[in-house]
């Protein structure tokens, strides 16, 4: 089932500017908006049963409702810091059609009551923020972004705020830090960011694809978005498809669509001769499947009772071809790197995760140090106040579940002086 | 697997195992209470007060204040947070500990020219250890450049690719690199026919119509050239 409301003709000539935008239609959603009421479109956003598309997965609706009422200053955060590896949607939206983001976050801004607003750009995306910035400039000209927008008597100010990379700073908290101006360290939770987030205010903070869809949820009504995907999975959702794949790229899915459509019929599968070998369904912080769970739907639900997560929609597919070390190796690296050291498990966890890895590429390891190191997993998950050293834990231990016998021969045959790449061969 | 010395410190929690100097005077904003004021140059002084005023707490600004003084000082040297700090009223300290954490953000000198080439999982599965080694040895000890391995940048379609003063290219071969450095040392577009910014979404189902070109972005600065002979063919896939 194919439907698009995202990427609807997202790569026609002009569209990132005002002007074409609105030729199709754009800021109309926002007129509906700002005549139905706050408290109407709150009730909209309810229905439409939104899931964010950041990572997490939480109803967009509730934690707009989860904001105090009240003269307050509040304020709507956009999380564009994309960093989770094999995750690239929202560079496309906010390159090809950077007016439905800020349509977006002017209608969800108006529910919620909020009056700043920030985009927080990874730094990396320079020709996106570039394009943001234009954008921002052209709504802020034509009364979209301001004071009193069109004339409602809502009043709102957006900033796109470039960040310095950091993986860390897609994490909501430590987003905000990194808004504030400090380090980017995550902070504890409770208080959430809905009570006490941004200059300690309410703060609701939603992914750029979450923002973008809302447009379509005014104009089209909740309830009719709702009917789209599964019942508790509903809409389209981006899915970025990367490595051993012929198509890599982003695709518009309904939700609860079968993984084998997406990985073989729209992303064209491994290549020649080659074989699926594990999958991460969500990014590389998403446990591992393997070719049996082909045939699992893609949507929420049945990502998590299949053991794993949807995260940011990001499958990256890796055949047959790869030794199941080398993942995990790069898989830890990158956490290792990203970890910003404030909880001792997560800084801890990840370095010695690393090593141990590099004693079973070198020979040294015995088949108890797979053990350890599924053990070392278990007591990084929960123990940290941000889900990073999870983010590591969950794929690693996954792989030491599903490839055991794998990372066994490598450590054997490393043991004996064998030469590289002839692991995945002996399994 | 990389020896890139951003890799090599493992964690971002760098400087552990330094001593603290307590020998050093305490921090002081400079200009303020008695402490020598810092000259700073007008273009940095108005872009960081700009920064400054579009935030409820001006603080906020340490990043991009940072990038200011970076883009002129080549990299954040002491001079560079200096300044900075002299205008926002902060620690010197305090924006070295902000400059410290992002990895966009040089606390060593180095080149002019910042070539990020991405090693993260979808990159690395599609042969960039390989890339990124080709354009280090290329690069060799030039100075121009700071060739880097990056963590996912966010273009994985393009898989491998590489972030060259802000520009993505890719899919990049081991042909590519000699090209690639050569367009950057004379100031080119750099590989034109491979930048994301021309690149039409991968799904079959998004248009409806055929979008034989590109839009280009022509009002950015990134992707001017509407004219390259490159440019031309590219056909909707």
């Amino acid at each position: 089932m194919t439907e698009t409301l995202l990427f609807k003709d997202i790569d026609e000539p002009g569209l990132s500017t005002l002007g074409v935008y609105e030729g199709r239609g754009g800021y109309g959603a926002l007129r509906k908006a700002l005549q139905m009421g706050p408290e109407d479109v709150l009730s909209e956003l309810e229905a439409s049963a939104l899931r964010g598309r950041g990572g997490a997965g939480f109803q967009m609706g509730k934690k707009v409702s989860f904001l105090p009422k009240g003269a307050i200053d509040k304020y709507l955060v956009c999380n564009a810091d994309e960093s989770e590896p094999g995750t690239f949607k929202d560079r496309e939206l906010m390159q090809k059609i950077p007016h439905m983001l800020i349509e977006g976050i002017v209608i969800a801004s108006y529910a919620a009551g909020a009056s700043r607003s920030f985009i927080y750009i990874r730094g990396e995306y320079v020709l996106q923020a570039d394009i943001l910035d234009l954008a921002l400039q052209e709504a802020r000209e034509a009364g979209y972004i301001g004071e009193d927008i069109l004339g409602s008597g809502h009043s709102l100010s957006l900033v796109v705020h470039r960040g310095a990379g950091a993986y860390i700073c897609g994490e909501e908290t430590g987003l905000l830090d990194s808004l504030e101006g400090k380090r980017g360290n995550p902070r504890l939770k409770p208080p959430f960011p809905a009570n006490q987030g941004l200059y300690q205010g309410p703060t609701l903070i939603n992914n750029v694809e979450t923002l973008s869809t809302v447009p379509a949820i005014i104009e089209m009504g909740g309830a009719e978005y709702a009917k789209l995907g599964t019942e508790t999975s509903t809409g389209t959702k981006l899915v970025s498809v990367s490595g051993h794949v012929r198509r890599p790229g982003n695709y518009e899915i309904v939700l609860g669509t079968s993984s084998r459509e997406i990985i073989y019929g729209l992303a064209g599968g491994p290549p020649e001769g080659r074989e699926v070998k594990c999958w991460f369904p969500g990014g590389s912080s998403s446990p591992v499947l393997t070719a049996a769970d082909l045939d699992v739907p893609y949507d929420f639900d049945s990502m998590a009772k299949a053991g794993t997560m949807l995260g940011s929609g990001a499958i990256i597919v890796v055949d047959d071809s790869t030794p199941i070390l080398d993942v995990a190796m790069k898989v830890a690296k990158f956490y290792r790197h990203e970890s910003c050291g404030k909880c001792t498990p997560c800084r801890e966890g990840t370095n010695w995760t690393v090593k141990m890895l590099e004693r079973i590429d070198s020979g040294e390891a015995t088949p108890m140090d797979l053990d350890i190191m599924a053990s070392v997993q278990e007591h990084i998950i929960g123990n940290c106040l941000c889900v990073l050293g999870d983010a590591m834990a969950m794929p690693i231990g996954s792989m030491i579940a599903k490839f055991r016998g794998e990372f066994e021969a490598h450590m054997e045959a490393a043991r004996l002086g064998a030469p590289a790449g002839v692991y995945a061969e002996a399994h | 697997m990389t020896t890139d010395p951003s890799f090599e410190q493992g964690a971002r929690a760098s400087g552990w195992d330094v001593p603290a100097d307590l020998e050093k005077d305490p921090a002081t904003v400079p200009g303020v209470g008695g402490s020598p004021s810092v000259p700073v140059p007008a273009e940095l002084r108005t872009r960081i007060e700009a920064h400054m005023a579009l935030y409820p707490d001006p603080k906020s600004a340490a990043i991009p204040a940072l990038h200011a003084a970076q883009q002129l000082h080549g990299w954040c040297s002491p001079e560079a947070i200096e300044q900075a700090a002299c205008v926002m009223g902060v620690t010197p300290a305090y924006l070295d500990s902000v400059a410290t954490f992002y990895d966009m953000l040089d606390t060593e000198p180095v080149g002019r020219h910042a070539i990020y080439v991405c090693t993260n999982i979808s990159c690395s599965l599609c042969g960039a250890d390989d890339l990124y080694a080709a354009i280090r040895d290329a690069a060799g000890d030039d100075e121009e450049f700071n060739v880097r391995a990056f963590e996912c940048l966010g273009a994985c379609d393009i898989a491998p690719m590489a972030s060259v003063d802000g520009v993505y290219v890719g899919p990049l071969s081991l042909d590519d690199v000699p090209r690639l450095l050569e367009e950057v040392r004379a100031g080119r577009e750099v590989l034109a026919e491979k930048q994301l910014a021309r690149r039409l979404v991968a799904d079959p189902h998004a248009n409806s119509r055929e979008f034989p070109e590109h839009p280009v972005q022509s009002a950015t600065t990134s992707a001017p050239a509407e004219t390259h002979p490159a440019n031309s063919g590219e056909e909707q896939p």
